[in-house]
């Protein structure tokens, strides 16, 4: 269309926004459950029918439908571009969920998962075709066991709980193995949930360990709890406050002591990559998410990948599968029996493990290398701390100021009389164009904030962040409750309720008759 | 470093900023005697054309599934997948998201879960599933688990056709936490015995159908045993594609059901990320483990989905969380609730046609073949052959040839030399007839 002489002026244009027949917003478009949009009898796969056969499904056969609406492909390819645009990602803007490491995702990683040789290959084809899959995860292994000083890696867990259980099974085996049966867990207050849970699932009962009023954990707390009837500490280092643990060789020197072991939460290993090794601490198992230090993406909620790595009191018992390297080559070692003298605790899934992922860190760390990824947590470090001196005289660092690593953690005691929530806070952010900032966690602070901006921010971008932030601030201290009780206001959707949510559950479409039925 | 936006200046600026001389200072609370004084003893920074070499490299020494003739199964397949289905998962809003703890700007990650959620609800027959777990056989584990805080038992019994690495997984959680396993032995022919071993100290009966051997199974029966002496009956699906021809495990009165969703819209990627399905009856659905999206509204009453029930999880919960889990299989579940819109009714019933088709004309051929035994009379995709010696080095040589002929029963349960000359054999819609014929040709050879 050719708009020449017919040009807009700002005069022209009504200042309220009228309502739309659609419901839709110009580019934020409303879209149906495919159950609304879908036929049964419609598909955007073409297959063509097969001959006519005798069928092996004995009595079996599906006869009812199932009720699976299809889609062409056009109607597809609209109805989740549209979507997408509802959610906010790391690409859109500023997303500093605190001890959730939000960096960007390569793109390179993606188009590599994706090589033929990777990505359509079988996990149970004969291992005589895949030695570039096996070089793969012993050369993983290799990088992953000298960035954390440790002598061996578990591969296949899947996401960071999953690891968390494995290193925490591993630690149950080796106290077996000893011929002990201990009961307790030390987790500190600060922890993870995943933490606690992962401990209790193992059967063990979970003794909390209080705080120092810095935020870090005492030894002499540790001590105070320790015992023979304790099989491990689980401690995040650096700590959900965002503090590296400066007592943490005491620490792991008096759980030691005691014939109990050092599990590490590694979370936040993307703080310390090159600067530190975890093996140099006292650890003997900590697992690694390669969704957070190693940038792989975090798809929405998963998948991720928790590989674990161990001291070499822990090493004999890694689950199966592993590789091993010698002489002969690579190999996966699928069995105990081809275990030689290691004695595997069991397995944590079939197959391998997420190799998807092992492809995208591999291609991460390959473009790092070693200088990069030291300049990368130093970048994070440094982002965190340049966030934490904007914002110091506005908003309450609850264990002073001091310097912190890739997250810095702020309370709510700065918003002490403005009737304005931490949770208020975060949601007026969300109209200023950036995704809130981790809240509530660790319990440990009141109202807790906890910004991990991540090495991917530019000193531009964190200058707007800290300005908008500074803004949102004044504007609570001032009492400008509007802008944030009510907030977001701009977002695809305002608040929602989630106690009706909750109390009668809605966890899946119905067709609106039998939803009737089923109310009555 | 092109993944780094600061410059020089702009560190020093910022370290200025701070109040600190140099970035070490902000390291200050590490011992000073732990740090480390040289860089780890790894390659330095690669551009993005190094990278992809040396990559390129290490895959092309792998045989992928699309260049041979290829029927290697047992919980993970080939299919095809629609070329709009990987374009749409690396939407950035989808690929760099979090889970969506922020509804107001998630919508889109909690609409399609919720669209997930019900389309694994028809398939299996249930009346409620999860946001999915991290593959199948962790989500076994976790039904297990789960039936026995619903029944408050310790003891589960699996079926002797449970896929062996999804036995192990279920008895290495069950070792670790002080609960009991039944395992029952292997059936290649497919005649499982495992009403016997059911009585009223069982928490959960699990039976995999289409099972590991390719075999089908009625659960009634099983059901009504487990049902009459108070325990669950956990139905586990490797081979999501079968349900499209298959009756489903909630009508023949499975109380939990989990499977493996890779079939639809994942690749093969070596054995992960894959997608766990995981349904279950809507009374024990607040002792489920794993994430639930749930519909309500927003202050101005427009529908909105959030997540829900998280009561039950570790983030609230802690030690008294139902699981320790913390995600779900995101991206992977996008994939499969993707392809499942695409195919609808009409193109996964005909997928499964396709693919039950092609495994019987794979069967016929294979059984014309000499000292050749197909042990299966029902089968969907998947069936096993007996062929005469070590089932493995058969295996070696038809690769040596070209052909990837399937999974030996041995490479799953090397202890039992019963099943040293079985090969467990799946076929799907990217089968040819070209495929089939080679399969028969390199297999006459190598039996001659």
């Amino acid at each position: 269309m050719n708009q020449q002489g017919r040009p807009t002026k700002p005069g022209d244009a009504i200042a309220i926004a009228p309502k739309t027949f659609t419901g839709n917003r110009a580019l934020r478009i409303e879209e149906a459950l495919i159950f609304e949009i879908g036929r049964l009898e419609v598909t955007g796969v073409d297959l063509d029918e097969p001959a006519a056969f005798a069928p092996r499904l004995g009595d079996l056969e599906r006869k009812d439908p199932i009720g699976l609406p299809g889609l062409a492909e056009p109607e597809a390819v609209r109805h989740y571009v549209r979507l997408s645009r509802m959610n906010y990602g790391i690409d859109t803007g500023v997303f500093p969920l605190g001890s959730c490491t939000m960096k960007h995702n390569p793109r390179l990683n993606e188009k590599m998962a994706r090589l033929p040789g990777f990505g359509d290959i079988h996990p149970l084809q004969p291992q005589s075709t895949v030695p570039g899959a096996t070089a793969l995860i012993a050369e993983l292994s290799r990088w992953l066991c000298e960035l954390t000083g440790m002598p061996a890696v578990a591969l296949s867990p899947k996401a960071g709980a999953h690891g968390e259980l494995c290193g925490m099974m591993a630690i149950k085996a080796a106290l077996a193995a000893r011929g002990e049966a201990r009961s307790v867990v030390l987790v500190p207050e600060s922890a993870h949930g995943t933490n606690p849970a992962t401990a209790a699932l193992l059967g063990y009962r979970v003794e909390a360990v209080p705080a120092r009023p810095d935020g870090s954990v005492d030894p002499e707390e540790v001590r105070k709890h320790l015992s023979s009837d304790v099989a491990a500490i689980m401690l995040t280092n650096p700590n959900t406050c965002g503090l590296f643990e400066s007592d943490v060789v005491a620490i792991a020197e008096a759980v030691h002591a005691v014939g109990a072991y050092f599990y590490a939460d590694g979370a936040n290993f993307n703080a310390i990559v090159g600067k530190v090794r975890p093996g140099d601490l006292g650890v003997d198992a900590m697992h690694i998410n390669l969704h957070k230090t190693f940038s792989t993406p975090h798809g929405g909620g998963g998948p991720g990948a928790g590989p674990v790595v161990l001291s070499a009191a822990l090493a004999p018992f890694a689950p199966l599968p592993h590789v091993t390297v010698n002489a002969q080559g690579v190999r996966l070692v699928e069995h105990a029996g081809e275990a030689g003298d290691a004695k595997p605790f069991g397995r944590m899934c079939a197959f391998h493990g997420q190799m998807g992922m092992f492809v995208r860190a591999m291609s991460y760390m390959l473009a790092h290398g070693a200088d990069g990824m030291r300049q990368a947590s130093e970048d994070a470090v440094l982002n965190a701390n340049y966030v934490r001196a904007g914002l110091r005289d506005l908003m309450s660092l609850p264990f002073g100021d001091r310097p912190c690593m890739h997250e810095v953690l702020f309370d709510d005691h700065w918003l002490e009389g403005t009737g304005v929530s931490t949770l208020d806070f975060a949601k007026a952010m969300i109209d200023e164009g950036y995704h809130p900032m981790t809240m509530y966690f660790p319990l440990v602070v009141h109202g807790a904030m906890l910004i991990e901006p991540t090495e991917s921010e530019s000193k531009a971008s964190l200058d707007l962040f800290i300005a908008a932030l500074r803004d949102l601030a004044m504007a609570a201290k001032r009492g400008d409750t509007a802008r944030f009780s009510g907030a977001p206001y701009y977002a695809p959707r305002r608040r929602l309720d989630e106690t009706r949510a909750a109390r009668s559950p809605v966890l899946r479409w119905m067709r609106p008759a039998a939803q009737k039925e089923a109310a009555e | 470093m092109r993944y780094l936006p600061l410059t020089p200046d702009d560190r020093t600026e910022m370290l200025a900023r701070i109040g600190v001389r140099d970035i070490d200072d902000l390291f200050a609370d590490v011992p000073a005697d732990k740090r480390l004084k040289a860089l780890p003893d790894l390659p330095l920074v690669k551009g993005e054309m190094e990278v992809e070499r040396a990559l390129s490299r290490m895959a092309a020494r792998n045989v992928a599934a699309g260049s041979v003739p290829f029927f290697v199964g047992c919980g993970a397949y080939k299919h095809h997948v629609p070329a709009s289905v990987d374009h749409l998962i690396q939407r950035s809003e989808f690929l760099t998201s979090y889970t969506p703890y922020q509804p107001e700007i998630a919508q889109g990650t909690l609409h399609y879960l919720f669209e997930f959620q019900t389309q694994v609800a028809l398939l299996t027959g249930m009346e409620v599933a999860n946001a999915s777990m991290y593959d199948g056989s962790t989500a076994t584990a976790e039904a297990v688990l789960m039936a026995h805080r619903v029944t408050r038992r310790k003891k589960a019994v699996l079926a002797g056709n449970l896929h062996p690495h999804y036995r192990e997984t279920v008895e290495t959680i069950s070792a670790m936490s002080d609960h009991e396993v039944v395992a029952r032995p292997p059936a290649p022919a497919g005649e499982q015995d495992i009403l016997t071993a059911i009585d009223n100290e069982t928490s959960c009966v699990v039976v995999q159908t289409p099972d590991v051997y390719g075999h089908l199974h009625d659960l009634r029966p099983i059901a009504a045993k487990a049902h009459a002496v108070g325990a669950l009956l956990v139905a586990v699906v490797t081979e999501i594609v079968s349900l499209g021809a298959v009756t489903s495990p909630g009508e023949m009165g499975a109380d939990i059901v989990v499977a493996e969703g890779q079939s639809i819209g994942n690749a093969l990627s070596f054995g992960g990320p894959y997608v766990g399905l995981f349904a279950s009856r809507t009374k024990y659905v607040r002792q489920m483990p794993g994430r639930l999206v749930g519909e309500t509204v927003d202050v101005e009453g427009q529908r909105g989905f959030v997540l829900t029930l998280s009561t039950r999880e570790q983030h609230i919960r802690r030690e008294k969380a139902t699981s320790n889990i913390c995600t779900n299989s995101g991206l992977c579940t996008l994939a499969f609730t993707i392809h499942m819109s695409l195919l609808g009714e009409a193109g996964l019933r005909r997928l499964a046609r396709v693919n039950h088709a092609n495994a019987v004309a794979l069967s016929d051929a294979l059984g014309q073949v000499p000292r050749v035994r197909v042990l299966n009379d029902t089968f969907f995709n998947e069936f096993t052959i007996r062929v005469p010696g070590d089932a493995a080095a058969v295996i070696e040589k038809l690769a040596v040839k070209g052909v990837l002929g399937g999974v030996p029963a041995s490479r799953l349960d090397p202890d039992r030399p019963e099943l040293r000359d079985l090969i467990i054999v799946a076929a799907t819609e990217v089968n040819t007839e070209d495929d089939r014929a080679a399969y028969v040709r390199a297999l006459k050879e190598v039996l001659a």
